[in-house]
């Protein structure tokens, strides 16, 4: 797992025998002790070690719950709570694992950004990125099947949701639905082979990580300049101990945010109506799955119109699952030479905007999108009047200061502002409509749609375009040669 | 360090959104509201009131387990540490109080015989329920089925705070107006209009709903709230308090509300002291790798 020449030395006669014939020590050792890293890594490189801590921490708390936890739609909720209140420390285990969760995300997230930012997924580095996204990608189907687990409401209605979508794609989609739900809907069948599937999912992501881990250790690190490793002695320091407690700090910071989530706000990141068991009768109010799901199901729910012979749902569908493709052609659609934005001043605010995107997405998932964003004026009460029924109907309503907001030769719309004026208007026009409440305003729907199209248009418009019509900033010489430059100057912020 | 405060900052904000999520869900406060109490389970040193929870319990067995089962719950929680018969200085009589509840209800089994028998309950067992099922319980509640208590705190937005609030928060009797007593008449800055309560249900501020279908009054400012097939419960003197407290409507829902938010997370009091020394040895243990990082680094420009 490492691109350079080995630095292991096998000290004793019982290491040189194991070297001989299995050199693992060898592996470790040149991966993680002597592995040359450059020197300039800042804390947004810690959040590779944090991911590892918590897929070791979700592995392991998971199998203490597995032990425990009964995959059955009339026992699971309570076998959860059984864990919460029975089980040794059950709780504890049990909060860990959910917030766990959550804090997997954050770091991801985080890790991912930092990439975009400093072009960690141009060449070479190309298959170390699309290994990431595939990661991610399993990462949020075990997240996910997780969450179906404690067979809560939104579990239950979250999973009838996200595998309804499979049945959008044409022809084959109702039998792959059928075949993934293990009945045509939503039952014990479906929390079998969630669990099952749940259980496997994080030993390949074990696995893709081991690979990820391979590929950036043959071509070597990127950092912040962008810049690669031009005199091993004087741009990098060995793995261990300069990064191994670099990362250790940040590590125990990242544990500290951590347990304040797991021992003082436990179910905060959760949603109430999963603590009521599920029920396939009931569907709850709002459908919303895990903050770390939503912009997903903002751009989801962004396509409400059909395209060509696109259908508005599979739309939808195409446009969540294009915005993580597009992540895999990513390396091929940057035109720019330069990695790191901290040359490129014109892209650094695209990118800034990218994340605001992002996070507005996450927004825009969690709430209704009916409802008002930017309110342009009072509410108002609406009548639709059939003129078949109320002949007078225009003039009586603006005798009433009614508003005709549209009419045609068999109805009138006309808003009131005023309750009385609606009132009166009703009696003297002889309509039996009844007044629905107007809101006015830019409601949620077409604010996500805009920020899918700008998703979208980052990848696929501006990344391609602006390695073409920026002028970037020079690059250092060397990893050496910046440091020692932002080390000489005035106002240098110390990277770290 | 600037860039990890920027990552603090970071995780502040994705924390609003699902915060924001949160809120959307819960009841609407408005000015009149009467003051919420001061839950002293909240914050990060929060322990239940262990003579609240007793009195909660008495309110749980004598008015709402009538009706509302807790099936996740054994009586011998109520003697578990955090629970509110536990006593650390005399386990017997701990062991003694929760036998004593457990005795007064029966539980029927089949013997070895193929024979129903009943017995007393004992501390293993749990809390019964008031219905064998849910289609008893539907039948018997006008069709809705009266929520099951284990984790009602948790299962709520607003957790403790609308127990309290929706405990509370029926009009009185007294408010009521017109010829069948069942019109509520707003006359306030918000509201002017009648409210008409449906036959067999009971309007309440506090409940989510929609309460557009039964307002005679402007619509876009129908009153908060929504309609439950559970009349008003709690009502001055509901309880006779085996400690003397006198039984205020706030105070039995004071009591209520602190027992169930003691059965939906009956290990909070541990989670909260753990937490604290958890969080007091990351601490020294971030400083102590600080330092060390620092002294790792000392010869390194970088």
């Amino acid at each position: 797992m490492s691109g350079h020449e080995s630095t292991y030395k096998p000290g004793t006669g019982i290491e040189k025998w194991i070297d001989a014939r299995l050199p693992i020590v060898r592996l470790v050792h040149d991966s993680f002790v002597g592995f040359p890293v450059a020197k300039n890594l800042n804390y947004w490189w810690t959040f590779g070690a944090i991911l590892a801590v918590c897929l070791v921490t979700q592995i392991i708390t998971g199998i203490v719950l597995a032990m425990h936890y009964v995959p059955h739609v009339d026992m699971a909720f309570a076998s959860v709570e059984r864990i919460m209140r029975d089980v040794e420390y059950g709780w504890l285990i049990r909060y860990i694992h959910a917030n766990g969760a959550s804090m997997f995300f954050l770091a991801v997230y985080i890790h991912m950004f930092r990439g975009l930012y400093y072009g960690s997924y141009k060449a070479p580095r190309e298959i170390s990125w699309i290994l990431g996204v595939i990661i991610y990608l399993l990462m949020m189907g075990t997240a996910f099947m997780g969450y179906v687990l404690p067979w809560g409401q939104m579990s239950l209605h979250g999973a009838s949701v996200i595998t309804n979508l499979i049945g959008a794609i044409p022809l084959v989609g109702e039998q792959i639905k059928i075949w993934l739900q293990g009945a045509p809907s939503i039952g014990n069948a479906t929390l079998n082979r969630f669990f099952s599937l749940h259980y496997l999912l994080p030993f390949m992501i074990a696995g893709v990580v081991i690979l990820h881990i391979w590929a950036f250790h043959t071509t070597g690190n990127n950092n912040p300049t962008g810049v690669d490793v031009k005199d091993e002695k004087k741009d990098t320091v060995p793995f261990h101990p300069y990064y191994t407690v670099k990362d250790g700090f940040a590590i125990i910071v990242f544990l500290m945010i951590f347990a304040g989530f797991v021992f003082y706000a436990p179910n905060v990141l959760g949603h109430a109506d999963n603590y009521i068991e599920g029920n396939p009768l009931k569907t709850p109010a709002h459908i919303v799955p895990e903050w770390y799901l939503l912009p997903f199901y903002a751009i989801l729910r962004a396509i409400t119109f059909d395209i060509g012979p696109i259908p508005a749902k599979l739309g939808g569908v195409i446009a969540m699952f294009g915005a993580i493709a597009v992540l895999f052609v990513l390396p091929w659609l940057d035109t720019s030479k330069v990695r790191s934005l901290r040359y490129r001043p014109l892209a650094r605010q695209f990118f800034l905007g990218f994340v605001a995107v992002c996070l507005l997405l996450g927004v825009a998932g969690a709430s209704n999108p009916d409802d008002i964003v930017i309110k342009t004026g009072e509410d108002t009460l609406r009548y639709e009047v059939s003129l078949e029924e109320a002949p007078e109907a225009v003039a009586v309503a603006e005798a009433h200061h009614g508003k005709i907001v549209s009419s045609n030769s068999e109805r009138v719309i006309v808003d009131f502002a005023h309750y009385e004026d609606a009132v009166e208007f009703a009696e003297a026009s002889g309509t039996t409509a009844e007044a629905t409440v107007k809101h006015h305003g830019l409601t949620w729907l077409p604010v996500a749609q805009l920020l899918t199209f700008l998703y979208f248009a980052y990848f696929l418009i501006i990344i391609p375009l602006l390695g073409l019509i920026e002028r970037p900033k020079d690059e250092p010489e060397s990893i050496a040669d910046s440091i020692h430059k932002s080390n000489g100057s005035a106002d240098a912020v110390a990277a770290e | 360090m600037k860039a990890f405060k920027a990552c603090l900052a970071g995780l502040a904000l994705l924390g609003l959104s699902p915060a924001a999520m949160a809120a959307g869900g819960t009841m609407p406060l408005s000015e009149g509201d009467a003051p919420l109490p001061d839950w002293p389970f909240e914050g990060v040193f929060g322990k239940f009131d262990q003579a609240s929870v007793q009195r909660g319990f008495q309110v749980y067995t004598e008015v709402c387990a009538a009706c509302h089962s807790m099936e996740l719950l054994s009586y011998r929680n109520l003697g578990e540490p955090g629970g509110p018969f536990y006593n650390a200085d005399d386990p017997e009589a701990t062991e003694a109080a929760v036998a004593e509840f457990a005795r007064q209800y029966e539980i029927t089994e089949i013997d070895d015989y193929g024979d129903e028998v009943s017995r007393p309950r004992r501390p293993a067992d749990r809390f019964p329920s008031p219905y064998p099922n849910v289609q008893a319980a539907a039948a018997a509640n006008g069709g809705a089925i009266p929520p099951d208590f284990s984790v009602i705190v948790k299962a709520r937005p607003g957790g403790a705070d609308y127990i309290y609030r929706l405990m509370t928060g029926y009009p009185s009797y007294e408010e009521f107006q017109g010829e069948y007593g069942d019109e509520l008449h707003f006359n306030d800055d918000h509201s002017h209009g009648v409210l008409t309560q449906p036959a067999g249900l009971y309007y309440n501020p506090y409940f989510p709903g929609d309460t557009s279908g039964n307002w005679d009054g402007d619509p876009r400012h129908a009153p908060a709230g929504g309609y439950l097939a559970m009349p008003p419960q709690i009502t001055d003197g509901r309880v006779d308090y085996m400690d003397g407290t006198e039984a205020t409507q706030e105070q039995i829902a004071y009591d209520i509300s602190q027992f169930l938010a003691w059965a939906s997370e009956p290990k909070m009091e541990n989670r909260k002291s753990l937490g604290l020394v958890v969080m007091i040895y990351l601490f020294f243990l971030a400083i102590l790798v600080y330092f060390s990082y620092k002294a790792i680094w000392r010869n390194v420009e970088h």
